[in-house]
């Protein structure tokens, strides 16, 4: 089983530096794209290849490059990579930028080149230190390998990549707050339309991608589509670092073709239950998603097959949530995050998710009243995707909304118990 | 003028086919089109930024789609075929909630907050049928910031709907104000505590929904909404005529308001405007008539023995001698020319003052250049404002300017289809691009952070830039002085923008008192007309009626002190005018030595009250009628609003009403405004168009008077219950159509007689949208005033030889001083309102470092300051924004003497 | 005031943005870096060194959750609350902290050693529990652990 982007990661030992990853092949893709395409053949390549954003939500990759206009006139333009993960529960860009810099900075070439941006950033969460390093190293590496700079490879395209590290926030990640944050401002999110490839960062053209979209790129224009396509089961195309953490025996973080099912992905790759705990259920990909039951454990791990049973792929990094811990608790927790992360721009998400923490907190420790629960499932509803600003809200409704539906019972219990039952 | 094509689309609003212009936000077609729709972050000048989630709607794809989805209807384009129901039961319940949420941490404190009764949330609240608490948690609690004279702080009644900094820093460019933190913890403030910087801080009053900011000033006095009495009024602090509403109640002046007028003021008026009015209120006012006595003591005089004293004082008088006032109305300045005759009559105003506002006047009058109202100028492209302090002398100019800074951004967001409503888009798009508006001047200019570019010289270099530019644009331009090259490099950029532009605007004013200046700033006006580009030409003038005196005919104090000089003055009336503040005392008090009697008709005590015979007490603007004319050439009305009890205290015009009786015994004297306006318009030509213009004090609507009330339930006031429980009679006012009650005409009336906004369902100011066809539009019925000279331009515009110039340097220590105005304090009336004069700096000199070295001094030193035989101790304050050799001068200060300036002076310190 | 040191550092980044209040962020950052927190003054020294109002500094500071506007101890440990560490005990680790320490999360240390605050995910969900003492993260917590850790910062 082909495993291109984790193929040269190896945990504990640094990573490959340009000229091994190039020995490796690393940057043919870069050659390829930069001196024998033109910019509209990259992106209609990776259009063709189907990529789907990684980031979370995806979104077909060559199809959000090919909205950026590309006069003369358009210029400056930017390209962003979006390595912000603070979502709780994923930890798959770490991986990538931790285990192959080179990688990202290749793709990155080829996508700039793409929508022939000359300056790129790497917004980068503030707690990933060692990736700081190691992306800054692979960073100037690039430089002076005359991969980054003026007229990289004598193609006469320039691209200048800044890291840049966050300051916290979650919503730093919703792409047009992080461009706010970007410019220095507080990262409250733009509307959209204008989409960030009409006006994006400081009023420009810009691209945001994930950091494993981004891995991709140069992949792509070294091996091809059709490469690209094969290496899915679900034929969407590509593999998915797919993550498990909770009480399991094994958690951690695998390369697996994209569309391999929940329960492969448990079972095997993280070795299932942890001795002594049993599974009640799970949250796909990250806090902000539908939680899952046994019931769905067949299901293939790709956009449109876990969307089909309610939930979202997300970020393809799974929570379980076992019977030792309190769903009540366990909701509770992500509510209070998502509380805290509100931007504070939108009505709903700045009132309505305080609320619902409160709620929670009184249910958990024993204060809590049945009309609460209507109050509860009313705020989900009310929390619906373009009913507020950005996808946060609408994020943080999801586990809620699923946990009331799967685990509405031991909410009753809460309330009824004037107590937690798992305390 | 730019044609501006209107697409047209049909969309079906709750069953319904409607016709709507095409690209604006539903929100805004739905409020036109009589829809109530709740919002709270939106603003007509502000646009939309879909942060409350509010004004939520149902759109629908087709007509088969039932279920449809919520959309914010403020960030929704519209578009043909759009299906929306504003009544859909979801919708109904989400906005419900939104109000439920915002009202989770908003404290029950109606009873004593002071925005009661005219909330927005309020309104929002009872619109949206909120009104059962399920929230039984703590709510978050703020601390409260000191802001200053003018705006009161409560932040726990904020909603987060961001329209403050919106319009704090975005629309006002304020930097001193901003939001803090995140979630639900955000706060709204500043830094520290501190005076609010911005000059238009106080319109925070009306732009928040809750009572957040509220006005300060008005809560030593408060009075509920409901409960004032209001009248439409016009701003009389300085000369552009800014539309207001003033409340009274119990014979008080309680508030100023924003009045709104699209092509004037708008939504917003300056600080000055909006905080100036308590002057009206200032122990100096005089409440009684006062006779000097032979002892040279001025002692109060008894009502009924004033006639008797006015007979002996014009008893003997062949010559009188009038001295009219650019702050007082066309009528009281009428009154007095028509009482002493044309050679008689002075304008109370500096030679050069009055030299350089028949200037401006004849140059608009005759070129043909166009006058621009304040909202053409904002839709300027290019923009060049030559050595007028705006944010200081026309602050509300300078507003209106900055808004045409994103102009050059349309054009972009249309090629990428973002609306000009959605604001932070705009914004964020144009963050790289810089505005087209050039500044020349020799200070820092409120508009230097959005300039393109903003040159910074002496009075001699921006004519020498002014001049240039007027050549490159048209060769038969007069020859430039000698210049640097880096004037001619900006003139060469500056006049190609002017040359290329579509609707270029040039600013400047009489405050420089520098005549060089302002004949080459006409002389780029004329390059232009004569290129055929067609400039709208603004100029900031001195006072709220600088205008209207121009028009009337009449000399300068100068030469009323020429005439005092040669011939016996028996009696000088002095109109509402403090004359040591216009001219050299010297010259002053000579005037008045010569002048047998000194009759001086004024509503606050002054120097030049103080040196009156007779002092007669006059009514201020909120106790009175009359027209002003703005400096663009409107004439607007200003209407009673307080009744003032004391019959002492009269309009100025009706005072000379008396007077002019006495001498004249054919005389029959003036009914009422009226029959005054009436003669004026018969008897000098230019005002002849506005006959008929206003609405009579017999003008009524079905029968009907207009009230100056809104309406409530409880009917009568019960105002005086205490004393009695029969409602008194009603004083009746002969020069309006207006009624001391709520009682009379229900609807809305003409607009130059709306007095308040208020309609079913909306007690906050956004009531005005009942007002309006269209936000942002005319009011219903065309907009107040009357533009009446316009029609005078005729001639080809002509170049003017530049004649005189700012003094050069000379003498090796000399300095060349120029005058700097600001915003508090330079005005005399607002001056004396207690908000207002807590904000007055202490009087200050501008120098440059390098002076200051010069002068073996430090910032701070207090140094002498000579200038033509005068010398003042005064402050110094550093200022490297100014060229070694010039210094600016803190003018009209209190405690500042009059200064001809700008002239040679120099500065040394002991 | 600046050292020379922080001033070249935030110039050195001012150098990646087409504008200077663009590296506000990173200023805020630096400063800290070398302070542990962001006085008043500090946010008045970036202002002007950035050509922005102090208001407009400290909007963006207060927003950030890892900008610290009060002061904080020589060593600032950040426990780890969010769900992954939920599930797998961080609870027992914190009050191991509380009680070696004795500081609640948002306190300091009376000798100004330490400042215990909760932080909600480190990426380090697969190594759960976990937490960061400075720049340093540490995995897979038991409260033994936790005591050899605290131990090293002085
Ligand atoms: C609240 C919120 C947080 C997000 N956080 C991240 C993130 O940390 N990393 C990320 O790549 N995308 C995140 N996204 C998604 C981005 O907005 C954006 O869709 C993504 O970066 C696009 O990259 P892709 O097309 O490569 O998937 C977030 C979205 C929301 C609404
Ligand atoms: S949903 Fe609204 S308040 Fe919440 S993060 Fe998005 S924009 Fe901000
Ligand atoms: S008015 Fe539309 S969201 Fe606030």
């Amino acid at each position: 089983m082909e495993k291109p982007l984790t193929e040269y990661i190896t945990p504990g030992s640094p990573p490959l530096s340009l000229n091994e990853y190039r020995k490796a092949g690393g940057y043919k893709g870069v050659d390829k794209a930069l001196k024998t395409m033109a910019p509209a053949e990259v992106t209609e390549m990776i259009k063709t290849s189907n990529l789907m954003g990684r980031g979370g939500a995806g979104f077909l990759t060559g199809l959000k490059w090919s909205f950026v206009p590309m006069d003369e006139k358009d210029k400056p333009k930017y390209l962003i990579c979006n390595a912000d993960e603070m979502e709780p529960g994923t930890f798959k860009d770490r991986y990538l930028l931790e285990g192959n810099p080179h990688q990202l900075i290749a793709g990155m070439i080829v996508a700039a080149y793409a929508i022939q941006a000359e300056t790129a950033y790497i917004f980068l969460r503030w707690a990933y230190k060692k990736a700081e390093k190691t992306i800054q190293k692979a960073i100037s590496e690039a430089y002076k390998a005359g991969y980054l700079g003026k007229n990289i490879l004598n193609t006469g395209f320039n691209l200048d990549i800044h890291l840049h590290t966050s300051a916290g926030r979650y919503i730093c990640g919703e792409e047009s707050a992080l461009t706010n944050s970007l410019e220095g401002k507080r990262a409250i999110p733009r509307a959209k339309p204008p989409f960030p490839a009409i006006s994006g960062l400081f009023g420009r053209p810009t691209v945001v991608n994930n950091v494993e979209t981004l891995s991709w790129i140069a992949h792509i224009t070294n091996k091809g589509t059709e490469w690209f396509k094969n290496l899915s089961i679900s034929g969407t195309g590509g593999t998915k670092l797919y993550g498990v953490s909770g009480r399991v025996k094994n958690p951690g973080l695998w390369e697996l073709p994209l569309g391999t099912t929940i329960r492969e992905i448990l079972d095997v790759h993280a070795g299932g239950m942890a001795e002594g705990y049993k599974f009640r259920g799970l949250l796909p990909g990250g806090a902000s998603t539908d939680f899952l039951i046994e019931d769905h454990l067949d299901v293939q791990m790709d956009f449109k097959t876990v969307a089909a049973v309610g939930s979202r792929m997300g970020t393809g990094t799974m929570i379980i949530l076992d019977d030792k811990t309190c769903p009540v608790a366990f909701v509770r927790n992500l509510e209070n995050f998502f509380a805290l992360e509100s931007c504070g721009w939108c009505t709903p998400c700045r009132e309505g998710l305080p609320w619902i923490e409160k709620i929670l907190g009184a249910i958990e420790e024993g204060r809590g009243k049945m009309e609460y629960l209507d109050t509860l499932k009313f705020q989900t509803k009310y929390l619906a995707p373009g009913h507020t600003f950005c996808a946060h809200a609408p994020g943080a409704a999801e586990p809620l909304q699923s946990g009331l539906k799967y685990f509405y019972d031991d909410f009753v219990r809460h309330i009824n118990e004037h107590k937690c039952p798992w305390r | 003028m730019s044609l501006e094509i209107k697409y047209m689309v049909t969309i079906k609003i709750n069953g319904k086919d409607y016709s709507v212009e095409k690209g604006k936000s539903l929100l805004d077609v739905s409020l036109a089109l009589g829809f109530d729709i709740p919002h709270f972050c939106f603003h007509p000048a502000l646009g939309s930024v879909g942060a409350c989630r509010m004004c939520a709607v149902k759109k629908y794809r087709d007509a088969d789609d039932q279920k449809g989805r919520i959309v914010m209807s403020c960030m929704e384009p519209v578009a043909d075929g759009l299906i929306i129901s504003t009544e859909d039961e979801e919708v109904k319940t989400f906005r419900a909630a939104v109000t439920e949420g915002l009202m989770t941490n908003h404290p029950h404190d109606c009873p004593v907050c002071d925005e009661g009764g005219e909330c927005h949330l309020q309104d929002m609240t009872v619109m949206t049928g909120h009104n059962y608490r399920k929230f039984d948690f703590k709510k978050r609690t703020h601390k409260n910031q000191y802001l200053g004279p003018f705006v009161l702080h409560e932040m726990n009644r904020c909603i987060q709907c961001y329209r403050c900094v919106r319009f704090y820093r975005d629309y006002a460019g304020g930097k001193d104000l901003n939001v803090f933190g995140s979630h639900n913890h955000v706060y709204f403030g500043r830094f520290e505590d501190g005076t609010l910087e911005s000059e238009f801080s106080g319109n925070l009053v009306e732009v928040c929904p809750t009572g957040v900011f509220t006005d300060k000033t008005a809560h030593k006095h408060f009075t509920r909404k409901w409960d004032l009495s209001n009248a439409p009024s016009i701003c009389t602090h300085c000369s552009l005529g800014c539309n207001t509403i003033a409340g009274e109640r119990y014979d008080s002046l309680r508030r100023i308001r924003n009045r709104y007028n699209q092509e004037v003021n708008g939504y917003f008026l300056c600080d000055r405007g909006r905080f100036g009015y308590e002057f009206v209120n200032n122990e100096k006012r005089l409440k009684q008539a006062f006779i000097r006595q032979k002892n040279n003591v001025l002692t109060p005089l008894a009502e009924k023995e004033i006639v008797d004293k006015i007979k002996k004082q014009l008893y003997n008088s062949n010559k009188i001698v009038g001295i009219g006032s650019p702050r007082a109305s066309l009528e009281a300045n009428y009154s007095l020319l028509s009482l002493t005759g044309t050679d008689n009559f002075f304008h109370g105003i500096s030679e050069k003052e009055f030299q350089l506002t028949k200037m401006a006047l004849k140059y608009q009058q005759h070129s043909g250049v166009r006058i621009p109202t304040m909202k053409q100028m904002e839709n300027a492209d290019v923009t060049f404002i030559l050595g007028e302090d705006l944010v200081n002398t026309a602050p509300r100019m300078a507003l209106a300017i900055r808004q045409s800074a994103r102009n050059i951004l349309n054009e972009d967001a249309g090629i990428r289809r973002i609306p000009e409503w959605e604001d932070q888009a705009v914004r964020d798009l144009g963050q790289l691009s810089s505005s087209h508006i050039y500044i020349a001047s020799p200070v820092k200019d409120y508009l230097d952070d959005i300039a393109k570019k903003s040159f910074k010289g002496s009075y001699s270099d921006i004519t020498a830039l002014a001049a240039v530019i007027a050549k490159l644009i048209d060769k038969e331009a007069p020859e430039p002085p000698k210049h640097t090259k880096a004037i001619k490099e900006l003139a060469r950029e500056m006049a190609d923008a002017l040359k290329h532009a579509k609707n270029p605007l040039i600013v400047s004013g009489i405050s420089s008192g520098d005549t060089a200046l302002l004949q080459a700033t006409f002389n780029i006006s004329t390059a232009l007309l004569k290129s055929k580009v067609n400039p709208m030409l603004g100029i900031a003038l001195h006072e709220s009626n600088s205008m209207g005196l121009a028009l009337l005919p009449g000399e300068s104090l100068q030469k009323a002190s020429y005439t005092a000089k040669n011939e016996n003055i028996d009696t000088l009336i002095i109109l509402e005018n403090d004359l040591y503040r216009r001219d050299d005392s010297i010259l002053i008090d000579e005037l008045i030595q010569k002048s047998n009697n000194v009759i001086v008709i004024d509503t606050l005590e002054n120097k030049t009250t103080q040196k009156a015979d007779l002092l007669l007490p006059a009514s201020a603007f909120s106790e009175s009628t009359g027209t002003l004319v703005s400096n663009e050439g409107r004439a607007q009305r200003f209407y009673k609003a307080v009744f003032n009890k004391n019959e002492a205290v009269r309009d100025s015009w009706r005072w000379i009403n008396e007077l002019k009786k006495i001498h004249n015994n054919k005389f029959k004297g003036w009914d009422n405004i009226d029959s005054l306006f009436y003669s004026l318009t018969d008897d000098i030509p230019v005002f002849s168009n506005l006959k008929g213009k206003f609405p009579d004090a017999g003008f009524r609507v079905l029968d009907r008077k207009i009230p100056r009330q809104s309406i409530r339930f409880s009917g009568r006031t019960s105002m005086y219950a205490n004393l009695s429980v029969s409602e008194k009679k009603l004083p009746q006012d002969p020069d309006s159509p207006f009624a001391y009650s709520m009682e009379g005409f229900q609807e809305n009336p003409p607009s130059s007689l709306v007095p308040f906004y208020w309609s079913p369902g909306w007690n906050s100011v956004q009531a005005l949208y009942k007002y309006v066809d269209k936000a942002n539009g005319p009011l219903k019925g065309g907009n107040p005033g009357v533009l009446f000279l316009d029609s005078l331009s005729s001639e080809q515009a002509k170049y003017f030889n530049i004649t005189s110039n700012e003094p050069g340097i000379t003498g090796k220590d000399e300095l060349v001083i120029f005058p700097v105005y600001q915003i508090f304090g330079s005005e005399e009336l607002s001056s004396e309102a207690s908000g207002v004069s807590e904000r007055i700096k202490k009087p200050f000199l501008l120098l440059n470092s390098d002076d200051i070295t010069k002068i073996k001094a430090s910032a701070g030193d207090i140094a002498d300051l000579e200038i033509n035989n005068t010398i003042i101790s005064i402050e110094i304050v550093m200022d490297n924004n100014l060229k070694p050799g010039v210094a600016g001068v803190s003018v009209q200060l209190p405690g500042m003497p009059y200064l001809a300036l700008p002239a040679r002076g120099k500065v040394h310190i002991n | 005031m600046l050292t020379e040191e922080e001033l070249n550092e935030i110039r050195e980044e001012v150098k990646m943005y087409p504008i200077p209040s663009a590296a506000c962020i990173s200023a805020l950052k630096i400063v800290q870096e070398h302070r542990k927190w962001v006085s008043d003054d500090a946010i008045k020294d970036i202002a002007e060194e950035l050509g922005m109002s102090n208001e407009e500094v400290d909007g963006v500071a207060t927003f950030y959750s890892r900008i610290y506007r009060k002061p904080v101890g020589d060593n600032v440990i950040l426990i780890c609350d969010g769900i992954s560490c939920m599930i797998m005990g961080y609870e027992s680790i914190y009050e191991q902290v509380k009680e070696k320490l004795g500081i609640g999360f948002g306190e300091t240390t009376a000798d100004n050693r330490f400042t215990l605050l909760p932080i909600s995910c480190l990426g380090d969900c697969d190594h759960a529990p976990s937490m960061m003492v400075n720049n340093d993260h540490y995995n897979e917590l038991t409260k033994e652990k936790v005591m050899d850790i605290l131990s090293k910062y002085k």
